[in-house]
């Protein structure tokens, strides 16, 4: 026998490492190329709440690249549903609530008409959102008649502009602490009754270490600075969900075999289309949340918001391992790569202010 | 003095000796049969006289005509006349014919391409095969017979003195493989060397000069056609004597577990055409109901259209232990005990780049793994014992399915079906392209679902498969069933009179 068996243990953690090297070598340069600017608490909070709209973006992305299909319209319909929250609040007065409810309802409502166009009349997705991409560009022109739209409302800039208090954040390290520790006594018990006898207590124990070191390191170096944003708790609980669905529910599962084959997946009695129907639908919810955190941080709805995010979102599944064919990719490698993203783009900016900075007392 | 001489070739990879001292030669004009399970090394030994594995990566020499030969890429074996046509064919389906066969070397003229110049030697070249093919047509609307064609005469044209085929007739149908036959026949009195890759005995005993038989890297034994049988043949191939490879099936009929009443299908393209037309049939609880017929008879029509995955018009009446079932979808056929065995695995079967285990779970995940959340040690544990009843050869469920062979690939498909707790069992081509090893592990399987009170219905192109394993043989033609035998009174003359619309 000459073949070499390959299993997807091997396969995929070398993938994320190799992606957190890539990111870990990225700081590192920028930390020096800045004088030490970069990996600053104060930094590492800014550099996280950019990245939070494309993350939350690019986690329902990525569920529906491995379910074989793409969205191009989430940039516009992001802009839409913004609009709409704005257009509630400031021109017909409703309350915050609403303007959520608004939002979320506008991506929903547009995720599934796409979804159901593409899986259940067969129209290419890719046709299908090309043309969302127009359409809900021009809704939002019309919708907004071209102005800028300002939100006066505190509470609402809130979700994109404010921090939770640093002992939030330390209850929070608890209980993600308790839920790390949950997990791994389920998966152990789970082993126990149904594995082979070999546990392997390395394994376990690297298991519970590391998210809880993550956790810790997280929350000390976002009360490093004022607290851990508001848009980086939410991005990173719609990541949680997205990791959840992905990896430990039948309906991720069923994603994965759609792209991977889906006909194969369907003589296997999954229905395709309905699956297909709920990750459009999931995805036009995130980014639903992600137009209210996107609104808020800027204070107004602009016509033009959130154009060529759907590009950013579909790269960061990309550099995070997806493939576009369908079938592979993970919500964890689409963070990376949203990461990465936002990493480059937070480095590039530090690095032109200091190059220009330096100039400016050159010259002086 | 032999056209090609390869001697003493060893090639090793880490861990394993994938050629231990491989000796082979093919004469003029000679029509000479590998023939191995899967694993045994042909391919590694094509490899080896093709080039891509060059020169230095295996110990061992190659003589064509007599003058050694250093292959560094697969360009220089080509030089030397070796061409090779795999299972997975090499044309570029939206480029034409000519285009195809001329790809790379293409008649041009300050870098234009000269396209009378190349379609006219196309139509010289196919003319010279007997080949009824416009070159100007696209590779992609031809059939995949007349692509492998294609390929042959691409082959030709770079004056190919050693043709290699691998598994050339896997995808052909009847009338394909005799056009194939004819000209491998002529290529023969032309003194070109064919090498023929088979797993299909039958077409290795009729085309035939030598054979040559690999087992685990070694030359087992290299023998005139005419002076072998064909179970010698197997004898060597698995190194034990097998006798019948086929089970001797002595079940225990139950009551019917499958009853079908009125089932018509139509075509997915012409919806007025029906491609199964007011069939009935039942099978019975531990019985093997065979299913022979040509290609286009309404074999695999028939049995998509019961399971509810047919994407055309259909009608039928299913009754299930008695009790009548609404099938639409195959979710329905599941819940209702019907598991089916699709035919090609790749296609069909399998999601190649995921886990054994992933693959095994995915038609029953629900009872496996839990309603909404899934549950990977108690899919391992579902998993580990239909692993080692198949004897699927992994060291682990993680591993990735792409990288099996193909009899343990299809070890997997069944053992996913297995994992729904069917009833009812269909099998369509259940051992198409693999080795006899993994054959018969799957005839004996078959055999002890059906002694353990499965219903299995069989289709297959292999007769001998279908008359070995079946307790019932239905024939169809057009459609209807044609006949309908008895084990005991079913022989292969018969049956393909049936067939073919004979009575």
């Amino acid at each position: 026998m000459v073949e070499t068996e390959k299993t997807r243990f091997t396969t995929s953690s070398l993938r994320a490492y190799i992606m957190i090297a890539v990111l870990a070598g990225i700081w590192l340069y920028f930390h020096w190329a800045t004088n030490s600017i970069f990996l600053t608490p104060r930094n590492l909070s800014n550099l996280a709440t950019q990245m939070s709209v494309t993350g939350i973006l690019a986690v329902g992305m990525l569920m529906l690249i491995v379910s074989g299909n793409i969205d191009l319209s989430v940039g516009s319909v992001l802009g839409f549903a913004g609009g709409i929250a704005a257009y509630s609040m400031s021109i017909h007065g409703y309350g915050l609530p609403a303007a959520i409810v608004f939002a979320v309802s506008v991506g929903i409502l547009i995720g599934t008409f796409q979804g159901a166009l593409t899986a259940y009349l067969n129209i290419p997705a890719f046709i299908v959102t090309l043309g969302g991409l127009l359409a809900w560009r021009g809704a939002v022109k019309w919708l907004l008649g071209g102005n800028t739209v300002p939100v006066a409302d505190e509470t609402f800039k809130a979700i994109g502009q404010r921090n939770i208090p640093v002992e939030a954040g330390w209850i929070l390290a608890a209980l993600g602490i308790a839920f790390a520790l949950f997990t791994a006594y389920r998966r152990a018990r789970s082993e126990a009754a149904y594995g082979d006898g070999k546990v392997n207590y390395v394994l376990l124990l690297l298991n519970v270490a590391i998210p809880i070191v993550g956790i810790v390191a997280f929350i000390w170096v976002m009360n490093g600075y004022q607290g851990v944003p508001i848009p980086v708790l939410i991005f990173v609980s719609v990541a949680l969900i997205g990791v959840f669905l992905t990896t430990s529910t039948v309906f991720g599962r069923y994603l994965y075999a759609i792209g991977g084959n889906p006909d194969a997946a369907r003589l296997s009695g999954i229905n395709n289309k309905r699956n297909i129907l709920k990750v459009y639908a999931l995805l036009g919810a995130f980014t639903g949340i992600a137009a209210l955190i996107f609104t808020a941080r800027v204070g107004s709805a602009a016509p033009d918001a959130g154009t060529l995010k759907e590009l950013d979102a579909i790269a960061a599944c990309v550099i995070g391992g997806a493939s576009l064919m369908g079938g592979r990719g993970t919500v964890f490698g689409a963070c990376i790569g949203a990461l990465i993203m936002a990493s480059l783009d937070n480095g590039m900016s530090l690095l032109k202010k200091a190059r220009s900075s330096s100039l400016q007392s050159g010259s002086i | 003095m032999p056209l090609l001489e390869m001697r003493n070739i060893v090639k090793e990879f880490p861990g394993v000796r994938a050629l231990d001292g491989v000796s082979f030669t093919l004469e003029n004009g000679e029509f000479h049969a590998l023939v191995g399970e899967n694993g045994a090394g042909k391919s590694t030994l094509m490899k080896v006289l093709s080039g891509v594995y060059p020169e230095g990566s295996f110990d061992g020499e190659i003589f064509v005509d007599n003058v050694p030969q250093s292959f560094r890429n697969v360009r220089d074996s080509e030089a030397a006349g070796v061409a090779i046509i795999y299972q997975e064919l090499s044309l570029v389906k939206e480029l034409t014919v000519g285009e195809n066969i001329f790809l790379g070397r293409e008649p041009s003229r300050f870098g234009v391409i000269d396209s009378a110049k190349l379609y006219h030697r196309s139509a010289t070249l196919l003319r010279e095969l007997h080949l009824d093919i416009d070159p100007r047509t696209t590779v992609g609307s031809l059939g995949i017979g007349r692509q492998q064609l294609v390929e042959i005469a691409k082959a030709l044209s770079q004056d190919a003195k050693i043709l290699v085929l691998d598994e050339p007739t896997a995808a052909l149908t009847e009338s394909e493989v005799e056009t194939l036959f004819d000209i491998l026949t002529k290529l023969k009195a032309r003194g070109v060397g064919l090498i023929y890759i088979s797993h299909k005995l039958d077409e290795v005993f009729r085309m035939s000069d030598r054979i040559t038989v690999l087992r685990d890297g070694k030359t087992i034994g290299t023998h005139l056609a005419k002076d072998l049988t064909r179970d010698e043949v197997i004898a060597e191939m698995v190194g034990r004597d097998v006798g019948d490879i086929f089970p001797k099936p002595e079940h225990e009929l139950g009551i019917p577990a499958l009853e079908i009443k009125n089932l018509t299908v139509f075509s997915v393209d012409r919806p007025d055409k029906r491609i199964v037309d007011d069939v009935s049939f039942s099978v019975r609880r531990g019985e093997v109901l065979g299913i022979a017929g040509l290609m286009g008879s309404g074999r695999t029509e028939l049995m998509t259209a019961i399971f509810g995955a047919w994407q055309g018009k259909y009608s039928r009446i299913i009754i299930i232990d008695g009790k009548e079932r609404t099938i639409s979808s195959p979710l329905d056929a599941i819940d209702s005990g019907i598991a089916f065995v699709t035919e090609d695995r790749k296609r069909y079967g399998l999601i190649l780049e995921q886990t054994i285990a992933d693959n095994m779970t995915l038609a029953g995940l629900k009872p496996i793994s839990g309603r909404f959340l899934t549950d990977r040690s108690r899919e391992m544990a579902a998993v580990r014992e239909p692993m080692r009843s198949l004897n699927i050869k992994a060291g682990t469920p993680m591993v990735i399915t792409g990288t099996l062979s193909g009899g343990n690939q299809q070890k997997v498909v069944l053992g996913k079906w297995l994992l729904t707790k069917p009833k009812v069992l269909f099998l369509d081509e259940p051992t198409r392209g693999i080795d006899v090893g993994a054959k018969q592990e799957i005839y004996a399987e078959i055999d002890k679902l059906a002694a353990e009170g499965l219903a299995i219905v069989l289709v297959s192109s292999e007769l001998p498969e279908v008359l070995g394993l079946s307790d019932r043989v239905l024939v169809l033609y057009r459609g209807r069933i044609a006949a309908e035998f008895t084990r005991e009174n079913a022989t292969a003359e018969k049956v393909m009179t049936a067939a073919t619309g004979g009575n």
